[in-house]
């Protein structure tokens, strides 16, 4: 009987200690929310002893990273860059037949591009009763801005960089942060996400990037502004895909509309029109950030292994149908 | 019942009892110390909290004219004589980690050179420390930002022991006057409110980056603009390659430099930080706010200002990152192979002799 009574003591006594402590864990929570909310995001120490990706380059001789898979956490830039509520714009032209290709475009991006931030689609059309409507998601809004259309599509792909420009000035300093201008033939296939936000942003030219410099298509006429001379150049820059903050965005298009007017003046086109000014220009102002071509991929190509990923890339088509 | 029965029912009783007795001594144990921890901090004051979201701004590059360079750089791979494949290029948020042999100088001086920047220099000279100033500031005249403009800033209480260096052109020594404390932790812990006082006064106006030194260490080797960025932190040279569960964060949850395990990215040095003079004007000013909530607290952090750097930086990462190159102790850790410069070096010093006098 008394071992019972004593086993009776000892259970009220666990039970008591039981409820205290119960009672204690509960102030750890109170106090945390005292204490500014700690960032909830889990992931492994970044090792220091070795390198992530050794079979490409990782950084260019000016220190400006060389996106490609393997050499960010993409969920610590989307945590980074989410909470400051920016918005990311995107231009793309779709003249006379090329209109066709908006409804891929648009429904990829939906898919994979910039998830979580809020996006604004300018298309830049001469038709924009053909341009489709393409249900977006909340927080991205599409605006069809009307341009000429042009007989060549050398003159079109000209025109892109004062288009841009003008519409910069008029309205896209006030509506976006970032700013992406991307041709519009192409499809989103992985995702494109915070790891390409940078100052000024070029992409490797898919099919240059195993290429030695002399043999890059520059401008090697000297009468042209865009004109390279050998020894010159890093690397070879898609036409494709550039972009950045909206005011170097800005800087950047009028550098190369200025130009591609006194080209012009001269009665000479450079050899690939905007992409050779382009690369003219990113010799002497150079990209804070390189997407590697993972972001500007030609489908036609095989896929080399030091290719991890395929985020971004032209549509199988018959290019000489399509242009006139 | 019979005695057998009543036997055994009293060996259960027993047995169970020490099981019970046990285990109400452990939570009795455990419950009263985790009560005593608790209600032995005294409640939080409504201070609004220092976090802060910024951009992690990359670096402005412009170039006036044309640049031409002896080698292009091919993406595809390269032998490891021309470039670095022992050592990590990048932080998992694309900030650069600038190890020696990952970039051209030239091409980095024509982006800069263009732009007409001054480059300001803090260090902390207070009571005996002034003797490190001369060494200081002939080594950094020979290997610092040589070529640009630098603004050294002098914060001392002892203007007349401020050594006159014979100095390149377009660099000063700025000395500014200020108290001393009888603990040289509070004079470490100080120097972030003085900095962050400054900015308002004087370095807004005058210079474009502020790189933020402790005076105790000499230049070795060329410390230039492939440093620059909006925001710089540089790898604590006696954590480079240690698991993050051995840095030595503050980890007590009351104190507001606090970091939990299984958290961090690296552990920087409170010796060396730097970037823009907006961004360390809002490194220096939280830091120093969170140190204030701190003392109302009672609570000092492990490693003082260090700490409290370590956890801004954990939440506002740098743009980019200086590889312990930039700060090293060659008494202390030798010269392993991933060291290819040793640019900042400490000078040895006599602690007990140094500290509070």
């Amino acid at each position: 009987m008394r071992w019972r009574s004593m086993l009776l003591a000892a259970i009220t006594l666990t039970l008591l200690s039981i409820f205290l402590v119960i009672c204690s864990m509960k102030l750890p929570a109170t106090e945390e929310k005292k204490f500014r909310p700690f960032p909830q995001l889990l992931y492994p120490q970044p090792k220091l002893l070795e390198q992530q990706r050794k079979d490409v380059l990782t950084l260019t001789p000016w220190l400006a990273p060389i996106v490609s898979e393997g050499t960010f956490n993409s969920e610590l830039l989307n945590n980074a860059y989410r909470p400051l509520n920016l918005t990311i714009g995107v231009t793309a032209f779709a003249v006379g037949k090329y209109t066709r290709f908006v409804r891929r475009f648009l429904e990829s991006a939906e898919e994979f591009f910039m998830q979580g931030f809020q996006v604004n689609y300018y298309i830049f059309t001469d038709d924009p009763e053909a341009i489709p409507h393409v249900p977006l998601r909340p927080g991205r809004n599409l605006s069809v801005i009307p341009i000429q259309g042009f007989s060549h599509w050398e003159e079109i792909s000209m025109r892109r960089m004062e288009s841009i420009n003008k519409f910069i000035a008029s309205r896209g300093h006030r509506e976006v942060d970032y700013l992406y201008c991307l041709d519009i033939d192409m499809v989103f296939w992985n995702p494109w996400g915070a790891e390409t936000l940078g100052d000024l942003v070029a992409a490797i030219h898919p099919g240059y990037f195993t290429v030695p410099r002399w043999q890059f298509p520059y401008e090697r006429r000297p009468l042209s502004t865009a004109f390279v001379a050998d020894g010159e150049g890093d690397f070879y820059y898609g036409g494709a895909v550039f972009g950045g903050r909206v005011e170097r965005v800005y800087e950047f298009t009028g550098g190369c509309h200025m130009a591609i007017l006194a080209d012009k003046a001269n009665g000479i086109m450079a050899a690939w029109q905007e992409e050779s000014h382009l690369n003219r220009r990113f010799i002497s102002h150079k990209p804070s950030k390189v997407l590697s071509p993972e972001y500007l991929w030609d489908d036609r190509k095989p896929q080399p292994p030091s290719l991890k990923l395929i985020r971004f890339s032209t549509l199988d088509k018959d290019s000489m149908n399509l242009k006139n | 019942m019979n005695s057998k029965t009543k036997d055994c029912l009293s060996k259960t009783y027993r047995d169970w009892l020490w099981v019970i007795l046990v285990l109400a001594a452990f939570l009795g144990g455990y419950s009263t110390y985790f009560i005593l921890e608790h209600h032995s901090s005294s409640p939080e004051p409504a201070t609004q909290s220092v976090q802060h979201h910024e951009k992690p701004k990359i670096e402005l590059q412009t170039v006036p004219q044309s640049v031409q360079h002896h080698e292009k750089p091919k993406i595809e791979l390269q032998t490891a004589s021309q470039r670095r494949i022992d050592v990590p290029l990048l932080t998992p948020w694309l900030a650069p980690i600038v190890w020696d042999g990952t970039f051209d100088e030239d091409i980095l001086n024509e982006q800069f050179q263009g732009r007409n920047i001054t480059i300001g220099v803090t260090i902390f000279a207070i009571k005996k420390y002034v003797i490190f100033l001369k060494l200081f500031l002939e080594t950094a005249e020979k290997h610092f930002m040589v070529g640009y403009k630098v603004n050294y800033y002098v914060f001392t209480d002892r203007p007349n022991d401020v050594p006159k260096i014979p100095l390149q052109e377009g660099r000063k020594i700025i000395t500014l006057v200020v108290q001393n404390y009888s603990r040289w932790q509070d004079i470490s812990m100080h120097r972030m409110e003085m900095i962050s006082n400054y900015c308002h006064q004087l370095f807004f106006k005058d210079v474009d980056y502020l790189v933020c030194l402790d005076v105790d260490m000499k230049f070795n080797d060329h410390v230039g603009v492939e440093m620059l960025s909006d925001l710089v932190g540089t790898l604590h040279p006696g954590f480079y390659g240690a698991s993050r569960e051995t840095f030595t964060y503050e980890r007590r949850p009351k104190s507001q430099a606090y970091i939990p395990r299984g958290k961090g990215d690296y552990y920087y040095m409170g010796g060396f930080f730097g970037g823009k003079v907006q961004q360390v004007y809002k490194l220096t000013k939280a830091c120093h706010e969170a140190m204030l909530i701190d003392k109302s607290n009672r609570i000092e952090a492990v490693w003082h200002d260090e700490s409290h750097l370590n956890k801004y930086l954990f939440l506002h990462k740098p743009t980019k990152v200086l590889p312990p190159e930039y700060m090293w102790d060659k008494q202390l850790l030798g010269w392993p192979a991933f060291l290819r410069k040793m640019r900042m070096l400490a000078v040895p010093k006599n602690h007990a002799k140094i500290r509070n006098k």
